[in-house]
């Protein structure tokens, strides 16, 4: 046994239908370290901690905590041996209050005293800095909140193992740099982290040691200062890494004519959801953002051209003829997509399988009464499976079954089929491998390339440089400022947002 | 190839074969139908006797219990078809199709009542066909009823739909004044009954035509892909252009019209209405039917014809006892035995709960094999 090893999994086997989603995999947590548990979409990451905090039954392979084996049935041993999880998805119960849902489930006896559980809430609360108050009903608090809330409600567990499964997708800098302070405070009081991320850059900031796994096997366990990040990419991918910055050097950025009538422009458009009203325009060919905080109103803004949410005024030209956008039908019978923020919400159709998905756009379009020939939507289907290199054992396979990645390609899968003249992409890179983010991306640019505009929208400030020739920026609801050209860079971006001098 | 891997692979497409039928949705229903069958065949295999005799009316008709389980069960059928898409797209039931019976039969008997006094055939079938019209008018404006409340107020549709659940039989009542109406002109019991010369009971005939239209319907329009997608995501539907509130308003209004061609069948039948009595409790067979299907309770995915035929499987289960003389106080419990089974059968968390077993054996087989390999 490793020295100082609070965890040890040896040989951990999972098989789904079909699939082999661990295959002999082995994984070392030590005392006080935070270690960072790398792959792509269909690693294995998520299934590992599953297995480990007993969600799903492992297969094979053996589990030692403190050096006595352990062996864990359900989420509830997992926690009362002394792993506690935050989950990439917020598993909390959104209609119970925020004090309600940090002490669920470990309350001893018939009674509560929710006096007492409301008070000790707030005091953690406030040590960890989260602005809640424990009797707020968590549903009514932002996502990030509820992140925080749900790694408050770990952290009180007196863990030894604390897993961190994408904490940061919907935490914004400022959160991340305090969840980064919480995690340094808890190593130092010994316990063991296994944080699970896709930002590179969190990695290399907080964690000592990193596992890598590639299709549901082990590459290997790394001391961070041994491996670049260009090696951690290769060993990800299996491959070597295709450089990012190459992305943008076939963009035509220069050939957009800037001077003509625009493929789409708002004028004051305005909506419910707290935006100020504002202009907006895109022309054909060109590649533009909204960029800004989390709840800077960005993913707000894109909603409202695509009606999405109820448009309150303002007015709206395709190709210089105005026209009404009041439901998402209108925008997308104008050739407008939209691809939502969040995709579990508000983008697949969970049960329905990924044709089914795929064709849905575009058969709404054509009509309800004008379904497509089963022959048809295979075609599609398969066409774009193809196209996208979607993974997936079948058309016919539930989209809930698939990676988050080829999730979202389905999902974009969608949206090009249904071949607009204007697409809208809200955050589709997060959540998602390496590998699929820079394939958005080029694909983003190959699409601009034929004649096709498009808003790209990351919280991910370099992939936004790479690939929009325009950004505009948003603070609090309003349009703070637009940059193009030698303006878009990383600092000037941050200071725009940030807001003031820099002008 | 020699000839024992053909062995092999015959037997692992046997087996390929086996599992595949064991994890259709159809498999539920149609075992349970099998199971009622054997039960039949050796308990007394003159349940399934068929004979063609004269009626009282004189008629030659078919006789026996499977043809009066397929007559009975035809009301049930046709609430399935509509039961199912509103389960799909609302993720909830209708337990006001009981009370909407008596209403869309009592609107029947009432202008029947009125116009049906010595007329011609031509005459008495125009009458027929204008009763049908506006009992279906009404049920699918009690449906609509149901999917306003359920659609644009988002009540949860048992609770919507108890309003109708309580006050259908009263208004059904006022309809008539009250009046225990019952209907002369023996025409009028063909579409219940018999046609003279015709063998095969009139219901069987109506739930063969709704079971082809809505095939149609299906086929031939998104209501399946709609109601689905409302039923599962309904934000992420919206954001791809279908209105989920007209969908669900949608079912609600086909599911009236199941329901009014219900009450038509069901006055035709006895020529009168009892208000307090007529389709009692037949709300709960026509979810049960849906749940036999193997259909989520909670919206989404369905089978249609899987809940048809559970709705089958419910009436040879009714006549099934009946035949053995269980009486008909005690009916409800032994049916409850038998659905606890079926459902439990059914169950998401079984059918994991199985799938987990298997592949843990296969997991271990793997195994095995691995360390075999070592060795």
């Amino acid at each position: 046994m490793d020295k100082g090893a609070v965890l040890e999994m040896r040989g951990i086997c999972k098989y789904f239908p079909g699939v082999r989603a661990l295959e002999k995999v082995d994984f070392t947590l030590r005392e006080g370290e935070i270690h960072a548990l790398m792959g792509e979409n269909g690693a294995g990451k998520s299934t590992l901690i599953k297995v480990l905090t007993g969600v799903y039954p492992m297969d094979g392979g053996e589990v030692t905590l403190s050096g006595s084996p352990v062996h864990i049935k359900s989420p509830q041993d997992a926690q009362n041996t002394g792993i506690a999880t935050v989950y990439q998805e917020i598993t909390l119960c959104p209609n119970l209050t925020v004090a309600e849902n940090m002490y669920i489930g470990r309350t001893s006896g018939p009674l509560t005293n929710w006096k007492k559980m409301n008070n000790s809430a707030g005091k953690l609360l406030e040590e960890l800095g989260i602005p809640v108050s424990p009797t707020e009903q968590l549903g009514n608090c932002s996502i990030a909140v509820q992140q925080m809330v749900a790694i408050a409600r770990a952290v009180d567990m007196d863990c030894k193992v604390l897993i961190l499964d994408e904490p940061t997708s919907s935490l914004d800098e400022q959160e991340v740099q305090k969840l980064f302070n919480l995690m340094r405070d808890l190593k130092s009081k010994g316990v063991g982290i296994i944080f699970v991320t896709h930002f590179l850059e969190q990695v290399y900031e907080v964690c000592d040691r990193i596992t890598v796994l590639r299709d549901g096997k082990l590459v290997g366990e790394y001391i961070i200062e041994d491996l670049p990040r260009v090696q951690l990419v290769s060993k990800m991918l299996g491959k070597d890494f295709d450089d990012m910055a190459d992305i943008k050097s076939d963009s035509a950025a220069e050939s957009i004519d800037l001077n003509g009538t625009p493929v789409y422009q708002a004028i004051n458009l305005s909506g419910t959801t707290g935006i100020k009203p504002f202009d907006f325009e895109i022309h054909k060919g060109e590649v533009n953002g909204f960029t800004g905080l989390l709840g800077s109103g960005r993913s707000e803004s894109v909603r409202a051209i695509f009606g999405a949410d109820r448009v309150t005024g303002g007015q709206v030209k395709i190709n210089g003829k105005t026209v009404k956008i009041r439901k998402p039908l209108d925008a997308m019978k104008h050739g407008i997509s939209y691809l939502p923020e969040d995709r579990k919400l508000d983008g697949i159709v969970g049960d329905l399988s990924v044709r089914d998905n795929i064709i849905l756009a575009l058969q709404v379009m054509k009509g309800f009464f004008r379904p497509f020939s089963r022959a048809q939507a295979e075609k599609f289907a398969d066409e774009y499976i193809k196209l996208l290199n979607i993974k997936t054992a079948s058309s016919d396979t539930p989209i809930k079954s698939l990676s988050g990645g080829n999730q979202q390609k389905v999902i974009l899968a969608r949206w090009l089929l249904a071949d607009p003249v204007y697409l809208i992409l809200d955050e589709p890179t997060r959540g998602i491998d390496v590998g699929t983010k820079v394939e958005i991306q080029k694909l983003v640019l190959k699409l601009a390339a034929e004649g096709k505009s498009v808003t790209f929208i990351s919280s991910e400030i370099d992939e936004m440089i790479r690939t929009c020739s325009r950004l505009v920026v948003m603070r609090d609801g309003k349009v703070v400022g637009e940059l193009k050209g030698d303006d878009l860079n990383q600092n000037k971006i941050m200071a725009t947002i940030a807001g003031g001098e820099s002008k | 190839m020699t000839a024992t891997d053909t062995k092999v692979n015959s037997g692992k497409n046997v087996k390929e074969f086996i599992s595949k039928i064991v994890h259709n949705q159809l498999f539920i229903p149609l075992a349970a139908l099998l199971l009622l069958v054997l039960f039949n065949l050796i308990a007394d295999p003159s349940f399934f006797k068929i004979a063609l005799e004269p009626s009282s009316e004189g008629n030659l008709i078919l006789s026996g219990n499977l043809i009066s389980i397929i007559d009975n069960a035809s009301e049930l059928a046709i609430l399935a078809i509509g039961m199912t898409l509103v389960t799909s797209a609302s993720g909830g039931q209708d337990i006001s199709v009981g009370s909407a019976i008596a209403i869309a039969g009592s609107v029947v008997l009432r202008i029947v009542k009125v116009y049906s006094t010595d007329i011609s055939n031509g005459q008495f079938f125009g009458v027929i066909v204008f009763s049908f019209i506006l009992c279906a008018v009404v049920a699918a404006l009690f449906g609509a009823f149901n999917g306003a409340l359920v659609a644009y107020f988002k009540i949860q549709p048992m609770v919507a739909t108890l309003i109708l659940f309580t006050a259908g039989r009263s208004i059904a009542a006022w309809i008539n004044n009250n009046d225990n109406i019952s209907i002369n002109d023996t025409r009028f019991a063909y579409f219940g009954n018999f046609i003279p010369g015709i063998p095969v009971p009139t219901p069987v005939f109506i739930t063969a035509i709704c079971l082809v239209v809505i095939a149609l319907v299906l086929k031939f329009t998104n209501l399946r892909l709609y109601s689905q997608a409302v039923g599962i995501n309904s934000s992420s539907s919206r954001l791809n252009g279908i209105n989920p509130k007209t969908i669900k308003l949608l079912t609600f209004i086909i599911l009236g019209v199941c329901v009014a061609v219900c009450g038509f069948i069901k006055v035709s039948r006895t020529s009168s209405i009892t208000y307090s009595v007529i389709a009692n409790n037949i709300e709960m067979d026509a979810i049960l039917a849906v749940a036999l299907g193997g259909n989520n309770l909670g919206g989404g995915k369905f089978n249609m014809t899987a809940s048809v035929l559970g709705a089958y499987v419910i009436q040879f289960l009714t006549t099934t006892l009946y035949k053995f003389k269980v009486s008909s106080s005690a009916i409800s419990a032994y049916k409850a035995v038998v659905v606890i089974l079926l459902i439990i059968m059914s169950a998401p968390v079984v059918r994991k709960w199985i799938n987990d077993m298997k592949n843990k054996r296969q997991a271990a087989k793997a195994s095995s094999q691995v360390g075999k390999e070592n060795i």
